[in-house]
């Protein structure tokens, strides 16, 4: 079937703000879409409210709406464009909720759009409990038995039916929030009731677990003459029972024969038949492993964290490929995007292994159990490819830049047998690491330990070579057979050191002698088949390598790897930017990086991709095979920044700012020292590495201070202390204190906080706007509420900015990009930190200005001068736009984790509100960002005693100005009552009562964050898990406010494009 | 032990050997299915060839009592990348390294398999000698170079004597010039009642059991060898509904007076798409040649293409336009692979039954 030719104008709906369960890879799919409608001639339309995505950027889709994804909005926009048709599939659970509810109150309909790819129909089908088991039931697949439920007295019934252990599952819900298992009445009580509350329709279903079987996952594309393929399937290697968010993940199957396989797969186009999907689908299988057996867990009729996977370890262009069939194309009709000359319709053929591992925010969220169960809770990951699973897998532990570069964690080789036992059955984040532990030291056999873990024996098998291999290394002269077999096992070169002993010397003139080095072979989806153009490589150890480098001037970029907090999308933003801003400026862009879920590692965005680890091994490794001008580390986030001076150290060239000057700015004492020289203030400070020069250090700053481990990611571990219990305990807990990593200890300002983002050519500097902060100094920038341009600041305050910026930028030669944070206590402006990088807001400054920044900086880095392009230096014309950035936190996917803002940053995801007017794009802003604004019920309030002040007075005001009840905790009662405000005093025992039946907004700045015993925590989590507004800042509390009452007046907003204001 | 093929081209490959020791001559073909080695090995269609397997990692579900196409191993060798000796699956009863052992099938491993099916992708199908038995380059020339390979295995593999599988439905004569299990397996989903006869049996012979239909199976070797097949079937045109299956496709070719040639390279694996111009559909097909029907030599005989390979526009189909005869190129049976298009059997049954195509 031929494209529809009625179709000329479509509206896509993105996925809004990163959370857990639902990441980059929207931004992946949703570029992919856009591109393959536009190339159609079609005029396409983009709705998001994530700033940090390449989707939104200019040039993927005709026009961007970056407005909040809600239903009056959506409403509105439709109305202005008129579209002939709507695509929801590529925007997660939000864009598929978004495209039903629109469908349900005929929006749609009365505007005559049309909702391609999936239906109405077919989404109720797959998603609504019931619909999907009166399906399944119907066609003859398989299913565990289960119930809905809307109420407990359905939930027990079903539990004296089936017995347990039951799985509790909520309705329509991104990443399993809410879910569980139950093995008694009090879990069930607990799970259930939190699973109706997080349900959007009160729904949840209880199900006969099948935890322990296989869990096997299609990718199917069907099109609309009924051509049904199959993409890529894939085995977890963790049982069900842990989400598949979290769970290791191997592509293809590896432990199915083809009887097994094939009967999935049959199952998988049954199922994708009867619902009816045009496009795209991931369904989820249980599998026994002792007999044919097998159930239907789950079907996701949209694009997926898992068809992102799919399509990136076969190699096939999913979310493309979905698009077009909206468009009415068979697959028949379409042609394979990587070979070029073969068909779109066949079943990819892999001829290496896939390994992705999830990254967990367990470093950030230390209060948070690492417990893996239903509800996910990893941020991003990774994935390796390699020939076998052995060396993709150690591939993959390396990506995750964590504390090893093998399967040895000091943490888990240093506990007793007694605690491993205990650890390994616990089923946490580490259970690899414990599995090949156990097998080291012979405490368990494969058996064993598939009996507690119910990871097949093949697996374990596997783990079981590899731990062989280390006491090879250990055991064994080092041979060059032997380093090769290590090598091609996956071992890194750290690992075969430790192992072998042998000096980094030896080891590097035996590789050379003998000539051990990876070789590179193509993702071609046909297993070599047919000739593929796609420059898609992996590192392997084998004989042939199938990279053809260029004669042209080439630039490589160094990725972001896995999304964490901290370090999110905008990176991989940055990255894809600048390599198209090489191929613009006339160069052979190559990347390299680890994400399956972003668009860098898309086949076509740059002119090579390699799917390899971010370790300096891997990179010098591409080098030494592309020799490329030189290096590009300042896009990757701190991932590539931190090995820059390895690579200096190796003379590679690194473009832009210079190693020696990233030193300088990262190292506290010789930055310190740098601003003292320009006479540039910065809070007081210095680096300390044991308890005494601690003490000695607040003898002469006095409190408060802010503590933090040197060369961070988003602040981790930072925390301000205010006396020497908490700076004691801080100490103990948070860090390891030594020579080679010392904490940073520096006065705390209390102020304003602005954020400059500029570009440097070594000669002038180009700000493209100041962004001033909502909360106070304290609050980690990326979760503070922050706003372009900059709105109250004195003129002398911007002045200097721009002073400092740019000689700062003179006196680290920065060329290129660079964020430098300051804090301004009312008289005086301080430096607070400088990164030599791009920064998380980039993407958000070059949407909101027009000035494509990364662009700019890749031509300094090339020798341009920003001096002759069109927006020449020093502070850019200010936009006629406000642009409020608003922090999304995936509180309700974490239940363990604390929401209270603080040096530490804790959110995933971000959204931003615009508008010419300041209140109203707050109030897009926290819109967009789907928070609850209540209009009327009560507002309860505790604050610390720090925060007992005559402005917090004044902002509780304003609350019951607006109508609002105030209750508060005793302390506060008091304090609100004595400043005139008439307040209710509740416990915060009697205050998690009343939450979402009197209470409607939390406002409750912590004294004592993080901790999960304390009872702020517990009144934060009940509000978070009520869906109540939870506010920890007395500023951001401000400026709720404004969204309060600009709902209350019925304020209607106008929802623009974006660029229509430069 | 070292292992090494040798490609007749003076190409030396070396890996590691495993399963039975030994040296033998054969075609070196690549196969891109990612599961169903063990029907792959036991398909009498790859006689005479050494099967390198695209995907890196063979052995890992083991070997189990029911994933055989035919008793025995029929492919002269194989090469992967890497195997699992400790075997996972619950059907399992041995690992591949005995097997093949136990079959007297040779064996390499620890070999880039990719480069060798990049090989074969722009040179083409090569004589090949493998072997993992420590024997030298040299002595591996030899062997190639003295090595004749049989190109008619089709009149080798299949039943010595007529055997008859009694069944309830349809009577189908089946010429077996190699049969794979499953297509025995699907005829008897049907309730078919088969009469198996050996290669060179006449038309006469096998209308002497008044069969409802003619089937005529898959099997190794160049398909214009097999003259006397051809001149059986072509007496038998005509005469009752004919379904043919890969090299059965093709030698109803011949018959038809249409001809055949050896592709470049084949097409072995599990996920080559084929448009099915009848219903205009498109399913994923399980394969396995090394020839191929020329299209245009078909055309003017009678027949019409009905199946086309998306990838390069190959035959896979063809029906009589007026007489109940059909034949596929692609495996309906799969095993291994994918079973859309299980429904051509049903197709047959209803010939049978007389109804029309």
């Amino acid at each position: 079937m031929p494209k529809n030719m009625n179709l000329k104008k479509i509206l896509i709906i993105g996925s809004g703000p990163i959370i857990i369960g639902q990441a980059a890879e929207f931004d992946y799919a949703g570029t992919q879409a856009c591109k393959a409608i536009r190339e159609e001639g079609i005029e396409t339309i983009l709705v998001n409210s994530n700033p940090a995505t390449i989707m939104t950027d200019e040039g993927i889709a005709d026009k961007v709406y970056m407005e909040p994804l809600t239903e009056e909005a959506l409403t509105e926009i439709l109305k202005t464009e008129r579209p002939d048709g709507m695509l929801a599939g590529f925007g997660g659970q939000t864009g598929l909720n978004l495209a039903m509810t629109l469908q349900e109150k005929g929006v749609l309909d009365s505007l005559g759009v049309k909702l391609l790819g999936v239906n109405k129909d077919s989404i109720r089908k797959a998603e609504d409990r019931e619909a999907f088991k009166e399906l399944m039931l119907e066609i003859g697949e398989p299913i565990p038995g289960s119930t809905i439920a809307v109420d407990m007295e359905e939930c027990r019934d079903f539990v004296k039916k089936e017995g347990y252990p039951v799985i509790i599952r909520p309705a329509y819900t991104l990443g399993g929030t809410g879910g569980g298992f139950a093995h008694n009445d009090e879990e069930l009580e607990l799970l259930c009731r939190r699973g109706m509350e997080s349900s959007a329709i009160g729904q949840i279903l209880l199900e006969k677990s099948v935890a322990g079987w296989k869990e096997i996952e299609y990718e199917v594309i069907r099109d609309g003459r009924d051509n049904c393929i199959i993409i890529c399937s894939m085995e977890n290697v963790d049982p069900v029972g842990v989400h598949t968010g979290d769970s290791i993940v191997v592509a293809p199957t590896q432990t199915l024969r083809d009887e097994e396989y094939q009967m999935l797969r049959n199952a998988s186009l049954h199922i994708i038949r009867s619902l009816e999907i045009e496009g795209g689908c991931n369904i989820q299988f249980a599998l026994d492993p002792y007999s044919d057996d097998y159930v239907v867990i789950e079907v996701n009729p949209r694009v997926s964290r898992s068809s992102a996977l799919a399509s990136k370890a076969a190699g096939y262009p999913i979310a493309k490929i979905d698009a077009k069939i909206a468009l009415g194309y068979s697959l028949d009709e379409l042609h394979n995007y990587v070979t070029h000359t073969t068909s779109a319709c066949f079943e990819p053929t892999i001829d290496y292994c896939v390994v992705k591992f999830p990254k967990w925010p367990f470093d950030k969220f230390r209060t948070a159990s690492r417990k893996l169960g239903t509800q996910m809770k990893a941020t991003g990951e990774v994935m390796a490819i390699d020939r076998t699973f052995e060396s993709a897998l150690l591939k993959a532990v390396t990506s995750l830049e964590v504390k090893c570069d093998g399967l040895r964690v000091p943490f888990v080789t240093g506990l007793s047998d007694e605690m491993l036992r205990q650890k390994l059955a616990a089923c946490d984040d580490e259970r690899i690491f414990c599995i090949a532990e156990a097998l080291r030291r012979k405490l368990m056999t494969v058996d064993e330990i598939y009996e507690v873990t119910k990871i097949d024996r093949w697996f374990l098998n596997k783990i079981l070579f590899i731990v062989e291999m280390e006491y090879q290394l250990q055991e064994e002269e080092l041979t060059d057979t032997l380093l090769y077999e290590a090598e091609e096992m996956g071992f890194t070169d750290s690992e075969i050191l430790e192992l072998t002993g042998i000096p980094r010397a030896a080891l590097q003139d035996m590789r050379i002698y003998h000539d051990i080095f990876p070789v590179y072979k193509m993702v071609d989806t046909c297993g070599g088949e047919f000739d593929a153009a796609t420059p898609y490589y992996y590192s392997c150890f084998d004989s042939e390598d199938e990279v053809e480098v260029s004669h042209r001037k080439k630039i490589l970029v160094v990725g972001s790897g896995p999304i964490r907090i901290g370090q999110g999308i905008e990176f991989d933003y940055c990255c894809v930017q600048g390599v198209w801003a090489i191929k613009d400026l006339g160069y052979e862009a190559i990347i390299i990086n680890n994400n399956p879920e972003t668009v860098s590692t898309d086949f076509d965005t740059s002119d090579k991709l390699y799917f390899e680890a971010l370790h300096v091994d891997d990179v010098m490794n591409v080098l030494k095979k592309e020799r490329p001008e030189g290096v590009i580390l300042q896009f990757g986030g701190q991932t590539s920044l931190n090995i820059a001076e390895k690579l200096s150290k190796r003379s590679i060239k690194i473009l832009g700012t210079a190693f020696k000057y990233i030193d300088l700015a990262e190292d506290r004492e010789k930055f310190s020292a740098l601003l003292g020289e320009l006479g540039i203030p910065t809070p007081a400070g210095c680096a300390v590495t044991d308890q005494e020069q601690a003490f000695e250090a607040v003898g002469r700053l006095g409190y408060p201070l802010v503590v933090r481990p040197s060369y961070v990611i988003g602040g981790r571990a930072m925390q301000v202390v205010y006396d020497d219990d908490e700076l004691k305990k801080y100490l103990k807990e948070a860090v390891s204190l030594s020579e080679e990593h010392p904490v940073l200890i520096d006065k705390y300002i209390e102020g304003k906080e602005m954020e400059v983002d500029a570009i440097a050519d070594g000669e002038n500097v180009l700000i493209p706007g100041i962004m001033e902060h909502i909360e106070r100094t304290g609050v980690h920038s990326g979760d503070s509420i922050s706003v372009y341009p900059h709105f109250s600041l004195p003129e002398d305050v911007v002045s200097t900015l721009l002073d400092y910026t740019e000689r700062i930028s003179a006196a680290l030669h920065v060329v290129g990009l660079v964020n430098i944070q300051y804090a301004w206590d009312g008289s005086q402006v301080y430096v607070i930190e400088v990164n030599p990088r791009a920064s998380r807001t980039v993407p958000i400054l070059s949407k909101v200005t027009g000035v494509p920044m990364v662009k700019l900086a890749v031509a300094a880095m090339l020798g341009h001068r920003l001096a002759d392009s069109e927006y020449g230096t020093g502070l850019y014309t200010q936009s006629r736009d406000y642009a409020v950035k608003v922090p999304v936190f995936s509180g309700a996917k974490l239940t363990d984790m604390d929401v209270a803002v603080g040096p530490e940053m804790k959110s995933t995801g971000e959204v931003l509100g615009i508008d010419p007017d300041l209140d109203k794009a707050i109030y897009k802003g926290f819109l967009a960002a789907g928070m609850n604004i209540p209009e009327t019920g009560g507002v309860y309030v505790s604050v610390s005693d720090h925060d007992k002040t005559e402005a917090t007075a004044a902002v509780m005001k304003k609350y019951a100005d607006l109508g609002l009840k105030l209750y508060a905790s005793p302390g506060t009662a008091a304090f609100l009552k004595a400043s005139g405000l008439e307040t209710e005093e509740k416990s915060f025992e009697e205050a998690k009562a009343i939450m979402g039946a009197g209470v409607d907004l939390v406002i409750n700045v912590a004294s004592l964050a993080n901790h999960k015993d304390s009872q702020g925590f517990s009144l934060r989590r009940k509000a978070i898990e009520q869906g109540l507004p939870v506010l920890t800042c007395v500023d951001t509390a401000g400026a709720f406010l404004t969204a309060i009452r600009l709902k209350q007046a019925g304020t209607s907003l106008e929802y623009r494009r974006l660029g229509t204001n430069f | 032990m070292e292992g090494l093929i040798y490609l007749e081209d003076g190409t030396v490959y070396k890996g590691k050997g495993f399963g039975a020791p030994g040296t033998r001559a054969g075609e070196l073909v690549f196969n891109t299915s990612m599961t169903g080695y063990q029907r792959i090995l036991t398909d009498p269609s790859y006689k005479g060839q050494i099967i390198n397997m695209t995907y890196p990692m063979i052995g890992n579900y083991g070997i189990s009592r029911e994933d055989n196409e035919s008793q025995s191993i029929h492919a002269f060798g194989l090469i992967i990348k890497d195997t699992s000796m400790r075997p996972s699956n619950h059907r399992s009863i041995m690992n591949i390294d005995d097997w093949l052992k136990l079959h007297g099938t040779p064996g390499i491993w620890s070999v880039d398999t990719r480069q060798i099916t990049r090989k074969i992708r722009r040179e083409g199908t090569v004589k090949c000698v493998i072997s993992n038995e420590g024997i030298s380059p040299e002595e591996a020339e030899t062997v190639c170079t003295s090595a004749v390979l049989r190109e008619d295995w089709m009149k080798a593999v299949g039943v010595r004597e007529t055997v008859h599988i009694e069944g309830p439905g349809k009577r189908v004569a089946l010429l077996d010039m190699g049969v794979k299990g499953n297509i025995l397996n699907s005829l008897k989903g049907y309730g078919c009642d088969i009469w198996m006869f050996p290669y060179g049996t006449s038309a006469e012979e096998m209308m002497a059991v008044k069969p409802q239909g003619l089937l005529l199976t898959n099997g190794p070797g160049d398909p214009a060898l097999a003259v006397e097949a051809v001149e059986e079937v072509r007496k038998l045109i005509g005469v009752l509904p004919i379904f043919g299956i890969c090299m059965g496709h093709q030698i109803l070719a011949l018959a038809m007076g249409g001809s055949t040639y050896k592709l470049k390279y084949g097409h072995r694996g599990a996920n080559h798409g084929v448009y099915d111009k009848e219903i205009d559909r498109s399913y994923i097909t399980s394969q396995n040649h090394g020839y191929a029907v020329k299209g245009d030599s078909i055309v003017l005989k009678g027949m019409e293409v009905t199946h086309i390979n998306l990838n390069d526009g190959t035959v896979e189909g063809m029906k009589h336009r007026k007489l109940p005869v059909f034949s596929v190129q692609f495996h309906p049976e799969a095993s291994p692979g994918p079973g859309d298009s299980q429904y051509l059997f049903a197709k047959f049954v209803k010939l049978m039954e007389g109804g029309a195509l």
